[in-house]
């Protein structure tokens, strides 16, 4: 599934970053801190978090990550949209908490 | 759902607490941030999180959550099972990311907050 | 007369924090005060003491229990708060790298404070110290 893809099928707004729009999806990864994310989180995956500032960006494009959802309806911080516009990782949210969206999303990358 | 059956769907194992703990748990909350799990105000919830320490014990004592789900094999320290022990909380430990494990419980029929 | 606990709280130590709030929690039950109302009074208590740990030297937790309310004062030493108002926004949050990693940092601690309280004061004067102020109704 294309980072396009999920973002209609679940409602998600797009903030940044559409130049990776067309990335595809390779699954998802939950956390809220950025060492676990730097640990752990595997390429091409998608990233939900509460977490709102420009070391997102840094991180997701380190691991290359497919795209950021920031839950609960926050707003990204103005550094990070710069941030998600500058490495081409799409920045989306939704106004669902992370279990509602994480157990969402994982119907469709279940094997 | 009963603790047990969490166990059985995220092969998990208790870390403390009693398995056979007759609580029904309706809802689901993931979240690593701890100011984050002192807004809940249900008392049926499992929180699944990726931490794995005391104050996360200490946090929800005062959030009044009754059952903890510790994702990626994050172990309890004796600490952590300990203070569970006397305040009553039933950790239990999972191999599960926490995508995976939210996946799996929310189509079991856990249900989001609000 | 109205039954006072007093609590020391020690700035960068995680471990003990929540201690205060733990025994408070205790005393509430035993009084046989509201759950509800025991839940908003130490998530509130809670997220002060922890404030103390995350971003001062070291504070000075009391409750007084009167009848029909709890009062808590906390005052510390410390950098102080510069904007209270911004400190008072969710999501706004100077805490360290470390401080993030253990879970805490989310900037929602003094919001949660707010919505919990029934009175709530801030004083802070920068490089000397926080008191906060709060009122609880049973
Ligand atoms: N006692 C204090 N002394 C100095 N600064 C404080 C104190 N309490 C709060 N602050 C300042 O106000 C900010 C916001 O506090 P708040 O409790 O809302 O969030 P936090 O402590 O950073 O994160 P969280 O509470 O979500 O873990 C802090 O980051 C800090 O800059
Ligand atoms: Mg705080």
């Amino acid at each position: 599934m294309k980072v396009v893809e999920l973002a209609e099928k679940f409602g998600l707004e797009i903030f940044s970053g559409n130049v990776g729009l067309q990335k595809e999806i390779s699954g998802g990864y939950v956390s809220d801190l950025l060492s676990d994310v730097m640990g752990f989180a595997l390429e091409n995956q998608v990233w939900i978090t509460l977490q709102t500032h420009q070391n997102v960006i840094a991180i997701a494009s380190l691991k290359d990550l497919a795209a950021v959802i920031i839950v609960k309806g926050l707003q990204p911080d103005p550094e990070t949209v710069k941030h998600s516009e500058e490495e081409g990782i799409p920045l989306l949210g939704t106004d669902m908490e992370t279990f509602e969206i994480a157990g969402k999303i994982y119907k469709e990358f279940e094997i | 759902m009963k603790v047990s059956e969490l166990i059985k769907l995220t092969e998990g194992r208790i870390a403390a607490g009693n398995p056979e703990e007759q609580i029904n748990i309706e809802r689901a909350f993931s979240s690593d941030l701890m100011s984050d799990v002192l807004t809940l105000d249900d008392h049926h919830i499992v929180l699944i999180t990726g931490l794995a320490n005391v104050q996360l014990i200490r946090t929800v004592e005062m959030a009044d959550v009754p059952v903890v789900l510790l994702c990626r094999n994050k172990p309890a320290t004796p600490e952590m099972v300990n203070l569970a022990n006397e305040i009553g909380i039933v950790l239990v430990e999972t191999h599960f990311s926490i995508f995976r494990a939210s996946g799996v419980l929310y189509q079991n029929g856990l249900k989001p907050l609000y | 007369m109205a039954e006072i606990l007093e609590f020391h709280i020690k700035g960068g130590d995680f471990n003990l924090a929540g201690k205060a709030s733990s025994k408070i929690k205790k005393k509430l039950i035993q009084l046989g005060v509201e759950t509800s109302t025991i839940k908003r009074i130490v998530v509130a208590t809670y997220e002060a003491e922890l404030n103390v740990v995350a971003h001062a030297r070291e504070g000075k937790l009391t409750a007084i229990f009167e009848p029909d309310s709890i009062r808590i004062i906390i005052a510390d030493s410390g950098p102080g708060i510069e904007d209270i108002d911004l400190a008072m926004e969710a999501g706004f949050s100077t805490a360290t790298k470390k401080v993030r990693e253990m879970g805490f940092g989310a900037g929602m601690g003094l919001p949660n404070i707010r919505k919990n309280t029934d009175e709530l004061e801030i004083e802070s004067k920068v490089g000397v110290g926080t008191r906060l102020e709060m009122i609880i109704y049973y």
